[in-house]
């Protein structure tokens, strides 16, 4: 954690951009204060870590920029509660906390020579990111990768200028859809599980990755598992109100495990071990 | 420094005095008709006649404590810039827990499996854990609810203690449990204890076959996974409970906690404190959603971490040391040792709650 021997302690850090992604989306590249800590910090694809406002409190964002790109941490924020209005607030130059990081992060190393899928719903492309452009700086050791990424309308998109980038990629599979019909929107229509129901991915040698909002999830899970996609080749990474984010405070615990230190990566394989949520 | 020794009850205020030369000292004190644990003074009347209302659990673990405070401080050269400038709390005094029961000092013992045995230790919890010498009376026999025996515990269990005390003619025979203990039995005050060894033995003895394991005499040793997932049980078994979560603030091994900022105009402090897995909104997210939104799951949950998922974490061990608090204080006479002695019966039958709760529902 940022060098602090006191897991509560914040790093102080500076916003040095802030970029409206969509209309209740903002990303922020954030870069600690401390050039000896920014330097010698290191992270995993699908870490965590908590923004504090102080005077207004804390809360969990994913990083999204990869390990292979540190120049700055980059979060996404949905407007939502206190915190996340707090930080659309800030502008560039403000300073601000990180603890950082938190949690499990994706097993890229045993994905290595498969194909890889990403299904992603709104801000839920943000965890995803952080693997795809790791993925994407070690291109060699990956095989297919397909994205399937949707959101309500077109402005709701998440980091529109990536997307262009894998579009015009030939190494990405890059499929766009929104919900409804949209002014000049040419691409395809159609809820997520519905657009990975037709495209119809084969399972074999193939390692889903999913995140998005709860019930998306949950048919995009129906869905693999009727393209008869192994629960252990299914990852998704969960979300839970958090405090302390080591495992301490008590309240994002599925059983024995907590989402925010031995998550928030978990193959369904795992969640489905776990007592029951009935 | 001594194993053991003798202390006569008129000379309880005295050595109680004594420890707190150096250190707070914390001890049950009558307060109208209830004994809490509270920083001692010498108007307080301390009480060892029953187990206190509270744990000492706050002594070590305060129900509300900062972290750290911050400041934004204006940057004179650039106005537009302000600075933000943590200072954290490291103030960890030594303290006493004095007259706390063989169940409270095991409270602490779970907690530290959590706080302290991690790769992400509570510094705070940590430190006063460090800074404070437990001095737990043995009892005599059991109160109401009480059920430490069946969880791994007893009226003598020394796990958690730094100095043990039973009571023996007019007084206390003291065992020096660790060398923190050792030092307290040095004060003057503590006579030779070698004469009383004997009846402190049977009176330890004596208290611990009273206490009345509520269990099932067959009970597994583990909780029945089928009967624990089936909601039917628990909506039947916890109908009555009105969440207020007392149950939770009187548990010497119940730890949640939440963190807050609290704002003057630019300073302010982040506070952790006391929090309780029996309200709706301790899981409630900003979205609405709400993974344990009934109380039958957030029952369930409380259960299930005591005896469930904390003993898959810890090789066994269970997060509850069978005060019996919980079961004395509830408003509405909740019994976790009932509960839990059905979920250990082996001829619990998941689908015989279905068939009662219909009955129920008749009815």
């Amino acid at each position: 954690m940022t060098g602090n021997e006191n897991p509560y302690l914040p790093e102080l850090a500076t916003v040095t951009k802030v970029i409206e992604e969509t209309p209740n989306i903002k990303s922020f590249q954030v870069v600690l204060n401390d050039p000896e800590k920014m330097k010698n910090f290191r992270f995993e694809p699908g870490q965590v870590g908590q923004l504090s406002i102080f005077g207004v409190g804390e809360s969990t964002f994913v990083i999204n920029s990869p390990p292979t790109r540190m120049e700055y941490l980059n979060f996404s924020v949905m407007k939502a509660g206190e915190v996340t209005a707090a930080l659309h607030g800030i502008y560039e130059g403000d300073q601000i906390g990180v603890r950082a990081p938190l949690g499990n992060w994706f097993p890229y190393e045993d994905m290595k020579g498969k194909n890889i899928l990403f299904i992603g719903g709104g801000i839920g492309l943000a965890p995803l990111r952080t693997l795809i452009l790791y993925m994407l700086d070690n291109r060699a050791d990956y095989k297919d990768i397909t994205i399937i990424y949707g959101s309500r309308t077109p402005p709701d998109l998440c980091y529109k200028d990536d997307l262009k980038e894998w579009e015009q990629r030939s190494d990405v599979n890059l499929i766009l859809t929104v919900d409804n019909e949209y002014p000049g929107w040419e691409k395809r229509i159609g809820f997520v599980p519905t657009v990975l129901k037709e495209e119809a991915p084969k399972w074999f040698e193939t390692i889903a990755i999913t995140c998005g909002p709860p019930i998306m999830i949950k048919f995009v899970l129906e869905g693999l598992a009727q393209l008869n996609f192994p629960p252990e080749s299914i990852l998704t990474t969960l979300e839970a109100r958090m405090k302390c984010g080591i495992g301490l405070c008590g309240r994002c615990n599925l059983g024995h495990k907590y989402v925010c230190k031995d998550g928030p990566v978990f193959t369904l394989k795992q969640l489905k071990e776990l007592p029951s949520d009935e | 420094m001594a194993d053991t020794g003798y202390l006569p009850k008129e000379k309880i205020k005295d050595f109680v005095e004594a420890l707190g030369k150096d250190a707070t000292v914390y001890a049950p004190c009558l307060e109208g008709d209830t004994i809490i644990f509270r920083q001692y003074t010498p108007d307080k009347e301390i009480s060892l006649d029953r187990p206190a209302n509270t744990p000492p659990k706050a002594a070590i673990y305060p129900q509300c404590e900062t972290l750290f405070s911050y400041e934004y401080k204006k940057d004179a050269a650039t106005p537009q810039k302000m600075d933000v400038e943590l200072e954290v709390n490291a103030d960890f005094p030594k303290a006493v827990v004095f007259g706390g029961r063989p169940c409270d000092a095991k409270g602490f013992v779970v907690i530290d499996r959590v706080f302290v045995d991690t790769d992400t230790a509570d510094p705070y919890y940590r430190k006063r854990r460090e800074n404070t010498t437990i001095i737990t009376k043995c009892c005599n026999g059991p109160s109401a609810g009480c059920f430490c025996v069946a969880v791994g515990g007893g009226p003598a269990h020394s796990e958690g203690s730094d100095v043990l005390m039973t009571e023996v003619d007019g007084g206390y025979y003291l065992e020096a449990v660790t060398e923190k203990g050792k030092a307290a039995l040095g004060l003057p005050m503590v006579q030779d204890g070698a004469s009383y060894q004997a009846k402190a033995k049977q009176t330890q003895e004596k208290a611990t076959v009273a206490v009345k394991n509520p269990f099932p005499a067959d009970a597994t040793q583990k909780v029945s996974p089928e009967l624990f997932d089936h909601g039917d049980f628990w909506q039947q078994v916890v109908s009555k409970c009105i969440s207020c979560g007392a149950c939770t603030f009187l548990c010497p091994t119940c730890y949640c906690f939440n963190i807050t900022d609290e704002q003057g105009i630019t300073k302010g402090q982040r506070i952790r404190t006391w929090d309780s897995c029996m309200f709706n909104h301790f899981t409630l997210e900003t979205s609405g959603h709400n993974p344990r939104p009934t109380k039958y799951k957030r029952f369930r949950n409380r259960v299930g971490h005591k005896f469930y998922y904390y003993p898959e974490k810890y090789d066994g061990a269970i997060a509850c040391c069978g005060c019996g608090r919980c079961i004395r204080y509830c408003p509405v006479s909740v019994d976790i040792s009932e509960i839990v002695g059905y979920l250990k019966d082996p001829k619990a039958d998941p689908k015989k709650w279905t068939v009662q709760n219909t009955k129920a529902a008749k009815d």
